[in-house]
């Protein structure tokens, strides 16, 4: 137990630095910031797996030790339990009085009768009972231990259901433009992680077109622009042949097929352009993904246009509700879409799409690129490009949503394993575990003494008055005096 | 659905009404305590305890010795004492009534569970302590814990009305679940339970002390004045216990009612965000305590500090993990 007890403080005080250190597994990016802000202890504290405090092999080597000190107490324990079920409550001890609690009486009725009637009346009170010459020795509350046990092994199929979960499952994030729609394989998702043991076939073949995105905003007060609602109405298709069914997700009501579970993790707009080259020929067209930079949702992105000689590069902002004020730039003033515009800027030259580096879609390398012009623009609007024939249209919006898909097949087990820690938890901790006695003393002048005692073997409270009820089964017309 | 002002104010005004209400209890409970005596002296404290640790050393492994009656002002503390004591008994059960009316009037005003944001919780925690004191005072005297019950209770109002306060408002998408109610309400209680466990490990460390320099010849010490008006160590260890094995399993079942909510939110049922992360290292924590209190040499003193760390951690989670880690448990609203 000392073992179990050192190695708890250990757990909780090797979690405390991957509550204060940003971690990789939940917000990579800020670990990178990290890095950039803090050169020298940085790469020390990587090195101690600081970033990665939960996958790292000294916490494992806490919680496998810990489990390792547990299997070998539990075992034991449920060995000598079972013995203990299968046996029969100690003898009475002599001396009933001494116990903590007490309670006798007089009868004048014979010993036997009086042993076999309330050995049947705390038998019915759920009591394991032993009879001897003139003594009842009693116990109950097996289950504490029982509640115990299952405690504690509840706890390793908890470990177990979450490594083999992770293993074998995946998460992966997508965006999806109102109008577009999403096909489950690896190809096309943004990120995808999956487990160690994962396998393709493990991606069913489902598809769903977002139809429609939706949110709304508290309008004033102090938390003006706070999101008060979210929803993406999608046909989902469990299959190619399938029907596809209409169906809604929200934050808190995510899609569920096919083993796998389909959130609604974030949301943004995706303005569209068309683009004419100077013969009115259209070279780009679509809706761009544009990612918002603060709560009011003034959003960023470029539209890359290869096609063209030079090639043509816009860079942009997109402000659902833009307020006129520019002292800080470009800032949208409310998330709706009550007063869409843009702020585009042109360039162009080399969009260094043939170097072979892999490119962001959301960023623009200017470096052989020379600015042309910028220009704000309402939906409808076309602005022609200075000294080439170009023009670009903004016709209007669309708006994305973003899902995160995921497969745990370890969380059906992981929860059934949490709901028996819980009911072993309460019974190892409610069920008081006691032992009683009955004894029967013949005196010279007032018949048989009856004695009845108890002892709790734990701290729960009510042993006396307990002790009250058992007395009062035994069948004694006399008065029971307390001690 | 818009707030409904008049409600919201009218809450605000509740809440301000049972900190007057808490205040006048705490001093009451102060008079009472300065007044009050217990019925059993630290000598025979130290006498009894040392009898039944010796039966527990010997054959009958351990032994639960009956309850000893030592409520403060019984017999001794008759007259001033009793009457402020009672005074403070009704001002708290004024400020509990005042303070859950304070929370149904904000609830009403936005029409939802009144749990959305750091003050909402603060309030639902304050009223988790004071409602759970003014239940067990019913069956036994509880006046001499009366001061370590509103002493918090007013801090945590005081700290809501604050710090942390916030117009009533709709929730943001997120919180928008029948998990709120569940998980937060669980965490709520616990929360108060907690408090007053840590205040009676707290007492206990108190009445440890005192008892251990009268068993060893020695004058009681400073802290006699204090261990002379509260039950005996053994009584309050008890006690503490009792709380904590209690809030024990309710407690792992707010942790996991989290997990369930958080599947359904944010795509994973456990994801080392700062606020599980200490919502696991405080269940590690009184784990550890359950464990301690069954282990020979960590019995008693250590434990309690063990308990009382336990306590930290919750109040660490609380307020430090909510108003400054970066995390996805950010709805304080501030």
């Amino acid at each position: 137990m000392r073992i179990a007890l050192i190695l708890l403080f250990l757990l909780a005080l090797a979690s405390v630095p991957g509550s204060l250190f940003p971690q990789r597994g939940t917000s990579p990016l800020r670990v990178k910031e990290f890095l950039q802000d803090n050169p020298t202890s940085g790469p020390i504290l990587d090195r101690l797996y600081m970033f990665d405090v939960f996958a790292s092999p000294w916490f494992a080597a806490i919680y496998l030790l810990l489990f390792i000190s547990l299997t070998g107490c539990v075992l034991p324990r449920a060995l000598e339990h079972y013995k203990e079920i299968r046996s029969l409550p100690p003898v009475a001890p002599k001396n009933l009085s001494r116990l903590p609690a007490h309670q006798q009486c007089y009868s004048t009725r014979p010993a036997e009768e009086i042993i076999a009637e309330t050995q049947q009346a705390w038998k019915k009170r759920g009591w394991r009972v032993r009879t001897g010459d003139g003594w009842i020795s009693a116990e109950k509350g097996y289950s504490r231990e029982t509640g115990n046990l299952i405690f504690h092994l509840a706890l390793l199929v908890l470990l177990v259901a979450v490594g083999v979960g992770g293993a074998v499952g995946f998460r992966g994030t997508v965006i999806v433009r109102e109008g577009s729609g999403f096909a489950n394989n690896v190809t096309q998702y943004d990120t995808f992680a999956p487990g160690r043991m994962f396998g393709p076939d493990q991606l069913p073949p489902i598809s769903f077109l977002l139809k429609d995105f939706g949110a709304t905003y508290q309008r004033g007060g102090r938390q003006n622009g706070a999101p008060r609602e979210f929803f993406a109405d999608i046909a989902v298709k469990d299959n190619q042949d399938a029907q596809p069914r209409d169906l809604r997700i929200e934050v808190n009501d995510p899609l569920r097929t096919s083993g796998i579970t389909a959130y609604l993790v974030g949301h943004g707009y995706a303005p569209e352009f068309t683009i004419r080259d100077a013969k009115g020929n259209i070279v780009w067209q679509d809706a761009a993904v544009f990612l918002p930079q603060d709560g009011a949702f003034t959003s960023s992105g470029v539209v890359k246009v290869p096609d063209t000689v030079p090639q043509l590069g816009i860079q942009g902002f997109f402000l659902p509700t833009a307020s006129g004020d520019f002292s800080h730039g470009p800032k949208s003033k409310f998330p709706a879409a009550d007063n869409p515009q843009v702020y585009l800027s042109a360039w162009i030259g080399d969009l260094g799409l043939d170097s072979g580096m892999p490119q962001s879609v959301y960023r623009l390398d200017t470096e052989n690129m020379k600015r042309i012009g910028i220009e704000e623009l309402s939906p409808g609007e076309t602005w022609k490009l200075p000294n080439s024939g170009v023009t670009v249209e903004f016709s209007g919006y669309r708006e994305w949503a973003s899902f995160a898909i995921t497969r745990d097949p370890g969380k059906g087990w992981a929860l059934g394993a949490a709901i028996a820690s819980i009911v072993g938890l309460s019974l190892s901790l409610l069920i008081p575990r006691r032992r009683a006695w009955l004894r029967v003393t013949s005196t010279p002048s007032e018949g048989n003494l009856i004695e009845v005692a108890g002892l709790s073997k734990t701290e729960a409270p009510g042993l006396a008055n307990e002790i009250l009820q058992l007395a009062k089964l035994v069948p004694a017309p006399e008065e029971t005096n307390d001690r | 659905m818009t707030v409904n002002e008049t409600l919201a104010q009218a809450s605000n005004a509740m809440v301000y009404g049972s900190m007057t209400a808490f205040t006048g209890a705490m001093v009451a409970f102060s008079i009472s305590l300065a007044k009050g005596r217990r019925l059993e002296t630290l000598e025979t404290s130290v006498e009894r305890s040392s009898a039944s640790h010796q039966v527990r050393m010997g054959a009958t492994a351990t032994l639960d010795r009956p309850a000893v009656s030592t409520s403060v002002s019984d017999e001794a503390g008759r007259g001033e004492g009793r009457r402020a004591g009672n005074i403070g008994m009704s001002l708290t059960w004024l400020g509990t009534i005042l303070l859950g009316t304070g929370i149904v009037f904000r609830g009403l005003s936005a029409g939802r569970p009144p749990i959305g944001n750091m003050y909402e919780f603060s309030l639902a925690a304050g009223f988790a302590v004071s409602l759970a004191y003014c239940l067990l005072s019913l069956t036994r005297d509880l006046r001499w814990l009366g001061v370590f019950i509103t002493m918090p209770v007013l801090l945590d109002l005081g700290l809501a009305i604050t710090v942390l306060y916030t117009d009533s408002a709709q929730l943001v998408p997120a919180l928008n679940s029948y998990w709120l109610a569940i998980h937060v309400t669980a965490a709520t209680v616990c929360m108060g339970a907690f408090t007053v466990g840590a205040a009676l490990s707290g007492l206990y460390l108190v009445a440890q002390a005192a008892e251990d320099r009268v068993a060893a010849g020695l004058e009681p010490g400073r802290s006699a004045a204090l261990a002379q008006r509260i039950p005996s160590a053994d009584r309050l260890d008890l006690m503490a216990y009792r709380i904590h094995a209690f809030m024990f399993p309710i407690w792992t079942f707010a942790v996991i009612a989290g997990a369930i909510w958080a599947e359904a939110a944010w795509g994973r049922y456990w994801g080392w965000d700062p606020k599980e992360t200490w919502a696991f290292i405080t269940w590690v924590i009184y784990a550890a305590y359950l464990h301690a209190r069954a282990t020979a040499g960590w019995r008693g003193r250590k434990a309690a500090f063990v308990a009382i760390a336990g306590y930290g951690a919750i109040i660490f989670n609380y307020f430090i993990v909510n108003m400054y880690v970066q995390g996805l448990h950010s709805y304080s609203g501030l």
